[in-house]
């Protein structure tokens, strides 16, 4: 790959994890841009960015943070949403590691836009050693007084702001944004019914932001080369930067940073090297788990941004990219992604709650060799009916993947189920069971 | 044993209690730090966990027992982790677990009667790009294979 990408998230700098060594490649002289702008400038030049937002559902950034109220006493906060519990999606780590400070710089500039009282930074658990590092980060930036009460001093600006890293303990669920803020305030992690929505109703009641880490991240960037600047790189729908994450079949999975609307094809065979042993691909997972998936044989012309995803009926989410290969088996990937949903659904809606153990005891049946194919229809009646009935996206979360599955991948589940078609029935009068074994088809 | 932090963890505990309007708020990171010193949350430990934040009992169990990582009962010295979900599982995660599960003669959220090893099957741990991963306590070992766990296995007791 010898194309000239621009990389504002994660720059090519030696060191930049440094306080210093970022400092002196420009680092925080977008918040001082900022402040010499009215807040709501800022956040107008956020939405002239037309930056949409990295957590999954790629919602406008500008437009989330004017949602905020104004000229209001009430504390306001941001929640960084760094739990990136979405299998597939390992790309907030890289920002943690590398570029903290931009991080902080973006908290910065949001709370300046926002007015915000304070930020809370929410890691997940597993990932110990990045906490540890954001929190030194974190600390760092306040003994040098770019933080907290010193920062009025530092920037020459009445106005000071918090900066917190919360650490999580274990659950997909609270990478949700409401789940995240009951997590904050020390309780069990269950989803809110919205509305009301955070903006009105957020952390301890009080108006609160969630965006994840990545989209705050990438907030200084775009005041250092200016919102049109940034609205021009990549998609026009969906424009900017994104971190990529490869991962399963390629030879060379990571992190990439690349404007949106890269062509997948250019993706997989150039940035990451291709297919592992030069094997076909059979399926596609571009955004994380929660994603439906692609064929493998429509992947032509399929260009990754969230208004071209859809287009084909999936989405970018976090732009977690899963390849899979020829020999890929289908149903053992579906059980597994259905497995994992039932495991995490916090179960205060029965949809979701018995919806995921259905789909998952569906597919267990079929991936042992003892389904139907009525149960294929079955497990799309299930997924239909836990879509849109439930408190927070994660019942949707694990309808799309398995009726996207079973749906585009019609043809594998048809060979699992009737290759093994099996009829179980009970001899009532001699209270005999017909065992499977007795009565297997092979079709 | 009596259940008690140390002054530096107490005042630990209080740095934790200053980052949010409400004291509740602090019960996360300080369940994490008695995790840290007693290996696991007892009732005993969770009673007074309960009482430094002013809690009630249930409250603090009802919070443990929602979040996977802190334990409910003692776990090995080395608790292993092997992550199966997708990424991992295209690149034979599962395998590892399977043979790790042998090797060590446990299975899924078990110890071993020494107390030196337990092992957990986990959902994806955000480090797809080194699949197939593993981490033990709190360290992550990406592009691994079974012979590798089993020598990082060996060199620890
Ligand atoms: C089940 C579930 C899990 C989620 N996990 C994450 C996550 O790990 N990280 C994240 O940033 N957003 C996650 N989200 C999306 C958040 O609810 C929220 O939309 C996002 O953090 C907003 O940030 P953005 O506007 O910057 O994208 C999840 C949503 C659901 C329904
Ligand atoms: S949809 Fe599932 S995870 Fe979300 S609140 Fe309902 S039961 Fe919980
Ligand atoms: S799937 Fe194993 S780390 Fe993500």
């Amino acid at each position: 790959m010898n194309k000239d990408f621009p990389r504002l998230v994660l720059p090519n700098i030696e060191n930049l994890s440094d306080f210093d060594t970022y400092v002196k490649n420009g680092g925080f002289d977008s918040f001082r841009k900022a402040i010499k702008m009215n807040p709501d400038e800022v956040t107008n030049e956020v939405k002239k960015s037309k930056l949409r937002g990295r957590g999954g559902a790629a919602f406008p950034t500008g437009l989330k943070w004017s949602f905020m109220p104004k000229g209001t006493d009430k504390p306001k906060y941001l929640a960084v949403n760094g739990d990136e519990s979405e299998p597939g999606s390992f790309k907030d780590r890289q920002i943690f590691e590398y570029n903290p400070f931009q991080l902080i710089e973006g908290i910065l500039i949001a709370s300046w836009a926002m007015g915000l009282t304070a930020s809370y930074i929410y890691i997940r658990g597993e990932y110990h050693k990045w906490v540890a590092l954001m929190d030194k980060a974190v600390q760092t930036a306040y003994e040098r007084g770019f933080v907290g009460e010193k920062m009025k001093e530092t920037f020459g600006v009445d106005f000071k702001t918090d900066i917190y890293v919360h650490k999580g303990a274990g659950a997909y669920i609270c990478g949700e944004e409401t789940s995240l803020m009951n997590s904050l305030e020390g309780k069990r992690g269950y989803p809110r019914v919205k509305p009301p929505f955070p903006a009105q109703f957020g952390l301890w009641g009080m108006p609160t932001t969630v965006n994840n880490v990545e989209t705050i991240a990438t907030v200084p960037a775009i005041l250092r080369i200016g919102a049109e600047n940034y609205a021009k790189i990549g998609a026009e729908g969906h424009p900017g930067t994104l971190l990529f994450g490869v991962s399963g079949h390629v030879n060379k999975p990571g992190v990439y940073e690349l404007p949106t609307g890269i062509p997948l094809k250019e993706l997989i065979y150039d940035v990451c090297g291709g297919v592992i042993g030069n094997k076909k691909i059979k399926a596609i997972i571009p955004g994380g788990s929660s994603m439906p998936p692609l064929r493998g044989d429509e992947i032509d012309g399929i260009n990754m941004d969230e208004e071209s995803l859809k287009k084909f009926g999936t989405h970018i989410g976090t732009g977690g990219v899963m390849v899979m290969d020829e020999d890929t088996d289908i149903v053992k990937v579906t059980l597994r992604i259905a497995h994992f949903y039932h495991h995490e659904s916090c179960g205060q809606c029965t949809p979701c709650r018995e919806g995921c153990g259905w789909m998952e005891k569906i597919l267990k049946r079929i991936a042992k060799g003892e389904g139907t194919t009525k149960d294929l229809d079955l497990l799309i009646s299930v997924a239909n009916n836990i879509e849109g009935n439930t408190i927070c996206a994660l019942g949707d979360a694990a309808a799309w993947p398995v009726r996207g599955f079973v749906t585009k991948f019609r043809d594998e589940f048809e060979k699992a189920v009737s290759a093994n078609r099996s009829f179980v029935a009970r001899n009532v009068v001699h209270g005999k069971r017909s065992t499977r074994e007795k009565l297997v088809f092979n079709a | 044993m009596e259940i008690k932090f140390t002054e530096e963890e107490l005042a630990e505990v209080n740095r934790h209690i200053s980052k949010y309007p409400q004291k509740q708020a602090a019960l996360m990171p300080v369940l994490w730090l008695a995790q840290h010193k007693w290996g696991w949350l007892s009732t005993d430990v969770m009673r007074y966990v309960a009482e430094l934040l002013e809690l009630s009992l249930a409250h603090v169990e009802g919070v443990a027992t929602f979040y996977t990582m802190y334990f409910k009962k003692p776990m090995g010295k080395y608790h292993i982790q092997v992550c199966t979900n997708v990424s991992c599982m295209l690149r034979k995660g599962d395998v590892i677990f399977n043979q790790v599960s042998e090797h060590l003669g446990i299975k899924h959220n078990e110890a071993t009667p020494d107390g030196i090893f337990s092992l957990e099957e986990v959902e994806c741990m955000g480090a797809c790009g080194g699949a197939p991963m593993i981490a033990i306590n709190e360290d992550f070992h990406e592009n691994v294979d079974t012979p590798q766990v089993l020598e990082l296995i060996s060199k620890l007791k």
